[in-house]
């Protein structure tokens, strides 16, 4: 803590980089920098001078202007009141300040992330007695914070002592004490609705688990072709305009999770007013409320400070952790973390350090692993399972996945949905290209896929990935030389891959009913488009021609499949599957017809 | 605190120099600088501390004497003088006259550094903007509030264009008050007079605003002469209510000159030499356009950018089509044979199309007849790749008509005169007969509702 008596002064204004001399700061505390008061935050300490990044613009700020220290470190209010909410980079709450100062974000605004006035009914749990030992993460009570979604009242994960009293039922605002708690040293500590949080710090839990569950984002190339456990790790590689916005806000839409932070990290403003204006009027598909009551925003544009760019993606992490304490499964959607990247690179490069790939600092590669293993799904300190999983969109300069962030991201993560321009530019959406893609956890999720949807789930992914991956193989051969060299069978894989482009993996998300898919409407398409192929294959032995199979009728109802018939629809989809078998086995017996006749 | 004056130049060299010994210097603070011969430069303070200030000096530092130069801190950020009178005028990059008439007098001036628009201010555009050119409006449909560059390489009639579109845009069935803000970075002295007798011959001159800075002017006046432009284009929208495009170009020139006083600043470089910090720059410009809630005005962004020897993966282009809302993209190979406008159709895109296209906007079979256009065309030139190897007689007849029909598409299609204006019914029915070349079975991306009511058939 600094010493009153002693002010801190400007020394040097560089961009959001300013030096100053403040006694006693410490490294990583909040700033408040000349008589505009602009927040920022310690960065490094220089004998008896510091140097801080500031999230505001520095203009018009002169040497000799007062600095003071905050006591503590980048944080982020905690408490109901969240969700539906938008926020900047650094918690500020955007309507709030829409209201209060009009279109522009002036400087040193700071209003508080939570309002102070509104009453929340905190229904206390009937665990707890006074005198009981208490320690940080365990339940105190609730609050409904939206129809949706029970806000779990916690002990913050410092404190530790013994219960003194807990507040009855009742209406209460965020000033007000909830709890008393005797610490060890015998302070008594006033609990209320919220508590704050350093960013930097990864909140604690009681022990790591492993993911056993997929996230179902009701995207069939993402759930059935590379799926995403809750809790896992994934990144979004693209160059621009292949979709990377799109995917991320269809998975904010349609993901079974019970929270969705989306951190617009650099990116448009008018793709983060989209979501503002779309998501009151969706439905969660899961509790049929309005999508924006378990969704909350982070909003950094590409024209707002690059600093607060840099501490967005952590006041987002911090919050999806608050709530995964709560036993929640968390989506958190970073757009874009290279973004975030090239801030840590602004920063460092006004600070003179050393530059390794790019112009990027050596310490990108720990920062990253660092961030992402914030993810994951653990044991509470309140004795329940949470999760956190990360899906973080890449933007490769010029779509070169070999660039720093991109190959620093890959070595981290455990899903990775590969965007490809070539795809994209066909307008093949969504544009993620199936030979680029992975994920690590495709045995773990055929558990839940077998148990929950169809034990053929794996066996049959894997058919449909052969037989995409033969016909790149044969597609390089008719590129060279025309189909005309490909024999029957052959040309039928390539009509095959076709079919599972078109019916299976291209997905529209402005299609009503295409947008999203249920798990076993997913397999049910997929199993569909498989048995159409394997009679065809046995038809193309006995003669019949490519062309007559391709030309049915029932091969361009096929493709329309998707959007013809809703989730709810699997009987219809049956009937389909029947129908198209029939008029195959039709065309068979008229060849076996003529094999007897000649 | 006033204006002061110091003697104490210690450097002077590309573009910069430092002054020693100004204490309580602002940051971004305006400087005039004199020197031996009298004359006055510009310039503004990059970094301050109480024992060295630098400033970065707009008109260079060319001929200038370390130990006659005054420099005088003006206190006040650099701003722009505004009021209606602005339009029908010329400025330079600093917002002086350039058209021998005198500066505008006003008591309203403003920092052209305007603070970020809180994002729960903005509302979604989606105004349908038609341009009368049938690859934007068919295809990469333009909405109020956008930001859509065009990306182009030497060569190309990328200006054409640009003008083509500033002389067609219009809101089907709607007169408001409009206004064109014309930003010209490093622009050749033809290019600047083409487009001067363009908006004259159109008529329009008495709306539009232009900002000039040509490429024998100082480099460092193109990073203010951007920020000047969307200023006086704020005040238009916002206070004045007009709907503002702003065309700019060239993004390259403005680029480039960043580059040159980023260097000279001793920045690390990133990529090309551009330093780190180029994507927020451009975005801080970009950002701009756009709607505000409860303003009647709009700022609809047009940037020009040439795409250094033709390589989208060029950091200018990459990172604006990082930031902007899609991009046209043109083609040296459509243009080599003879096609206007040559827009290049499969990366071109508008990422606000979705809400501002169908029912109640344009048509409803708009947006699938669109995605039905592009996958023909993606596999129609994948075809094409196809003869150019095993020769057009190999090809199966289903192939052979992908060929006709990218020959059709491209000369009935994309090919348009320069005075050509299609509406957007015309040119969604031009599409449809060309989708009429092919059986409705292989037509997936249409509903067979819409095949029913436009599909040519039997043709």
């Amino acid at each position: 803590m600094n010493n009153p008596n002693q002010p801190g002064v400007v020394l040097q204004i560089n961009g959001p980089i300013v030096t100053l001399r403040l006694p006693g700061v410490r490294n990583g505390e909040q700033v408040r920098i000349g008589h505009l008061g602009l927040y920022g935050e310690i960065i490094a300490l220089q004998g008896d001078e510091a140097l801080a990044q500031i999230y505001e613009s520095t203009e018009m700020i002169r040497p000799g202007e007062p600095v003071a220290g905050l006591g503590r470190p980048l944080s982020v209010e905690l408490g109901p009141g969240l969700m539906g909410g938008i926020f900047d980079g650094v918690q500020r709450p955007l309507e709030k300040m829409f209201l209060e100062a009009g279109d522009q974000i002036p400087r040193g605004l700071s209003p508080e992330p939570l309002d102070r006035e509104r009453l929340w009914n905190f229904q206390p749990s009937d665990l707890l007695e006074p005198n009981m030992p208490i320690i940080g993460g365990a339940k105190l009570g609730s609050v409904q914070e939206t129809q949706s979604l029970l806000h779990l009242i916690l002990v913050p994960p410092n404190i530790q002592g013994e219960l003194i009293e807990i507040a009855p039922e009742g209406q209460y605002s965020l000033n007000e004490t909830i709890a008393r708690v005797r610490l060890a040293n015998g302070h008594v500590e006033k609990l209320k609705l919220y508590h704050h949080w350093p960013v930097r710090r990864p909140r604690p839990y009681q022990g790591r688990d492993h993911g056993v569950e997929p996230l179902i984002t009701g995207q069939r190339i993402l759930d059935t072709f590379f799926p995403l456990l809750k809790g896992g790790k994934c990144a979004v590689p693209g160059p621009f305009g292949a979709g990377k916005t799109v995917v991320q806000h269809q998975v904010a839409r349609w993901a079974n999770a019970d929270i969705v932070i989306y951190v617009g990290c650099g990116e448009r403003g008018n793709e983060l007013v989209d979501v503002l204006d779309s998501f009151p009027q969706l439905k969660d598909p899961y509790s049929g409320r309005p999508l924006m009551e378990r969704t909350l925003l982070i909003a950094n544009t590409s024209n707002m400070p690059v600093v607060a760019r840099e501490a967005s993606i952590y006041v987002g992490i911090t919050i999806a952790e608050y709530y995964r304490d709560q036993g929640y499964d968390v989506v958190m959607l970073a757009d874009s973390t290279s973004r975030w990247a090239e801030a840590l690179r602004e920063v460092s490069g006004r600070l003179g350090q050393m530059p390794v790939e790019e112009g990027y600092p050596a310490y990108l590669a720990s920062r990253l692993a660092a961030f992402y293993e914030r993810a994951g799904r653990v044991d509470t300190m309140d004795c329940g399972k949470g999760s956190v999983s990360l899906i973080g969109a890449v933007s490769p300069p010029g779509g070169d996945f070999s660039e720093p962030v991109t190959s620093h991201t890959k070595e981290i993560i455990e899903t990775f949905w590969a965007l490809s321009k070539e795809l994209a530019d066909a307008r093949h959406y969504p544009a993620i290209d199936w030979v680029d893609s992975f994920s690590a956890d495709v045995s773990t999720a055929a558990k839940w896929w077998h148990e929950a949807v169809n034990r053929n789930w794996e066996r049959r992914r894997g058919e449909a990935l052969a037989i995409l991956a033969r016909d790149s193989e044969l597609s390089r051969i008719v590129n060279l030389v025309g189909p005309e060299a490909l024999s029957s069978a052959q040309r039928w894989v390539l009509e095959g891959a076709s079919l599972i482009k078109e019916a299976v993996l291209q997905q529209s998300a402005l299609d009503p009913v295409d947008t999203f898919s249920s798990p076993q409407k997913q397999f049910l398409l997929l199993d569909l488009v498989l048995t159409i192929y394997d009679l065809g294959s046995e038809l193309i032995e006995l003669g019949v021609p490519v062309q007559e199979l391709a030309g049915q009728t029932v091969m361009a109802r096929l493709r329309r499949c998707k959007e013809l018939y809703d989730s709810s629809q699997t009987e219809q989809l049956l009937a389909f599957q029947q129908e198209a078998i029939d008029s195959f086995k039709v065309i068979r017996a008229e060849y076996a017809q003529r094999l007897e006749a000649s | 605190m006033g204006a002061k004056e110091y003697r104490t130049l210690r450097n002077a060299s590309g573009g910069l120099v430092t002054v020693e010994d100004a204490p309580n210097i602002a940051f971004g603070d305006r400087v005039l600088i004199k020197d031996q011969a009298g004359t006055t430069r510009n310039g503004q303070v990059i970094r301050s501390s109480a024992h060295e200030v630098l400033i970065q000096v707009f008109e260079g530092t060319e001929n200038l004497d370390i130990e006659h130069t005054w420099v005088r801190f003006l206190d006040e950020p650099v701003e722009i003088a505004l009021s209606p009178e602005i339009l029908g005028r010329v400025f330079n990059g600093l917002g002086r006259p350039r058209d021998y008439r005198p500066p505008i007098v006003s008591s309203l001036h403003r920092g052209i550094n305007a603070p970020p628009l809180n994002p729960a201010a903005r509302t979604y555009p989606r105004e349908f903007i038609q341009t009368g050119i049938s690859t934007i409006d068919g295809l990469n449909s333009l909405v109020r509030g956008q930001k859509l560059p065009i990306f182009s390489a030497s060569g190309l009639p990328h200006n054409r264009l640009a003008a083509q579109i500033v002389r067609q845009a219009k809101l089907p069935d709607e007169e408001g008050h409009f206004a064109i803000v014309f930003a010209a970075m490093g622009v050749s002295y033809a290019d600047a007079r083409f487009f001067k007798e363009e908006f004259a011959s159109s008529g329009v001159l008495s709306n539009v605003v232009m900002f000039i800075n040509r490429a024998d002017d100082p480099p460092v006046e193109r990073l203010t002469l951007p920020r000047m432009a969307l200023t006086a284009a704020e005040y238009l929208a916002y206070e004045l209510d007009h709907h503002v495009l702003v065309v700019m170009t060239d993004m390259t020139h403005y680029a480039e000159a960043l580059r040159e006083v980023a260097t000279a600043k001793g920045d690390v470089p990133a990529r090309k030499g551009y330093p780190g910090y180029l994507y927020s720059d451009l975005a801080e410009i970009y950002e701009r356009s756009g709607r505000i809630k409860d303003r009647h005005g709009s700022i609809t962004l047009v940037p020009v950018l040439s795409m250094p020897s033709d390589d989208i993966t060029h950091p200018i282009p990459d990172l604006t089509g990082y930031i902007t809302e899609g991009q046209i993209v043109l083609s040296r190979e459509l243009h080599n044979q003879g096609i206007y406008p040559p827009v290049h159709i499969s990366p071109s895109l508008s990422r606000l199309m979705k809400d501002g296209i169908g029912k109640d906007f344009t048509r409803e079979d708009h947006p699938h007849l669109a995605n039905q256009l592009y996958a023909l065309y993606a596999r129609a030139l994948e075809t094409r790749n196809l003869a150019s190897i095993i020769g057009a007689d190999e090809l199966s007849s289903r192939d052979q008509r992908y060929l006709e029909f990218a020959d059709a598409f491209e000369a009935r299609f994309v090919q348009q005169a320069e005075n050509e204006e299609r509406s957007i019914l015309e040119t969604l029915n031009l599409a449809w007969d060309l989708l009429s070349m092919f059986p409705q079975s292989s037509l997936t991306r249409v509903t067979e509702t819409e095949m029913a009511k436009y599909h040519r058939q039997g043709s």
